[in-house]
């Protein structure tokens, strides 16, 4: 993955009601924890998924978050829910 | 007692006016009657979002009937962003110009399904009961054009359920990123036309290989949904994922159901958003409560066999309804029920005909 961003048509928001962050999509919803609503966050498709890590890691006092961006965003693109702007 | 569940989807039916005339609609069978003659304004659909989000809703499905016939689309879907809901389209496609999808997009419209009755044109067209696939097809080129999200949704029967293959191929050809394949629920216009509706065993199982093999084919860039015919099955589906604990259904004339059929239900008494809050209708109503969780339920369903009370919820009460006479009776569907042998003398195809009964918004139609 290179420059990861949402499918079309997914919406992230915050359920106020539930209290937790989800990625809206067509006729459906993904609970998200908090980091995995972060990382969604800067998946705009123009940012490199190096560019993703860092800044993340700044967010979180250096540590290393490459691993677990990876994981979460193969599992995502598993699922359709993330693509690679890059190859398309 | 059970906790009162959220509800997280909102069906508006906002007219049961259509141009197409399918013989499976959803829809009561009584759509021209005097009750749905006054249609909600578009001050009560935007209260009814607003009061939907407050309640947890996250999906709105605008669907109908047409929902391009409303005149005031644009603003509905306007009135859903504002209210921070996630809005789908639900469209036969027929009204559907690049006029309409540019200001249908600035108001914030999210996603676009469009209803295709067969993959094959004159098919579509007979099924329909109107010509609409070159119609349903440029509508499909302009939600990609626009970048709406686009589904492609297909109801499935005996005289579609072969063209499943030509389906794939065309959900793949107009770009489109899911494709429902639902096969007939026997609710609303699909109980009088059942005998020319019902699929053979052969044909479901035919269908679901192709989906298997295509998903195996595409990977996760279309995703494909296949719901199995009810009738086929040996326990039932948690119908609209369990009465009154996922969905609000509100009909044209503002009264809110817990599904599209419980009208069907003699003696419900419905709240109607004219009136009372959706959190009254939600948590006070009769037609939410009457079945909701599991103090209702009868036997086989009081003692489950196999524990599944809340994951089957027994299933749907229409169904229940219809082929018992009893609306909280085990939905037949269910191999414990005492009534399993209705459901599975209606896959003997003997008595069958390919004669429809079209839906329109005349005639009365007993079932």
């Amino acid at each position: 993955m290179n420059r990861p961003r949402l499918m079309t048509g997914a919406r992230l928001s915050f359920d106020s009601v539930r209290d937790e962050h989800v990625l809206l999509i067509p006729e459906g919803a993904v609970k998200l924890n908090p980091t995995a609503a972060d990382v969604l966050g800067l998946c705009d498709g123009t940012r490199s998924l190096e560019q993703i890590c860092t800044e993340l890691s700044a967010r979180y006092k250096g540590a290393d978050v490459t691993d677990d961006v990876n994981g979460l965003l193969d599992a995502l693109a598993q699922r359709g829910l993330v693509n690679d702007a890059a190859t398309s | 007692m059970q906790p009162l569940p959220r509800p997280s989807s909102l069906v508006a039916e906002l007219t049961y006016q259509c141009p197409l005339h399918c013989p499976y609609c959803s829809n009561p069978l009584d759509i021209g009657a005097a009750t749905y003659q006054s249609q909600l304004s578009t001050d009560d659909w935007a209260r009814t979002f607003h009061q939907a989000h407050a309640l947890g809703v996250l999906q709105l499905a605008l669907t109908g009937g047409e929902p391009l016939l409303r005149k005031d689309i644009v603003e509905l879907c306007a009135a859903a962003r504002e209210a921070s809901l996630y809005s789908s389209l639900i469209t036969a496609g027929t009204l559907f110009t690049a006029e309409r999808a540019e200001a249908l997009k600035q108001a914030g419209l999210d996603h676009v399904q469009i209803s295709i009755q067969s993959p094959e044109p004159a098919e579509n067209d007979r099924i329909a009961g109107n010509r609409s696939f070159d119609k349903k097809l440029a509508a499909a080129a302009l939600a990609k054009e626009f970048d709406f999200p686009l589904t492609l949704n297909c109801v499935l029967h005996r005289q579609n359920l072969d063209r499943i293959e030509q389906m794939l191929e065309l959900t793949l050809e107009l770009g489109a990123q899911r494709l429902e394949l639902a096969n007939t629920q026997y609710t609303g216009w699909a109980v009088p036309n059942q005998d020319a509706l019902m699929p053979t065993w052969e044909q479901v199982q035919r269908g679901e290989a192709a989906v298997q093999r295509f998903r195996e084919r595409v990977g996760p860039a279309v995703q494909v949904l296949w719901v199995l015919p009810d009738y086929y099955e040996e326990l039932p589906k948690p119908c609209m994922g369990g009465w009154g604990q996922t969905t609000i259904v509100v009909a044209p004339n503002g009264d809110a159901l817990p599904c599209q059929a419980a009208s069907t239900i003699p003696g419900l008494e419905f709240g109607n958003v004219r009136e009372q809050s959706l959190e009254w209708i939600w948590a006070e109503s009769d037609a939410f409560t009457r079945f909701r969780g599991t103090d209702w339920m009868q036997e086989p369903c009081a003692s489950c066999p196999i524990g599944h009370q809340e994951h089957d919820w027994g299933g749907c009460r229409c169904q229940a309804m219809r082929l018992t006479g009893d609306p909280a009776a085990t939905d037949p569907v269910c191999q414990f029920s005492n009534h399993h042998d209705r459901v599975v003398s209606a896959r003997d195809p003997a008595h069958q005909s390919d004669e429809f009964i079209y839906r329109h918004l005349k005639r009365p139609v007993h079932s």
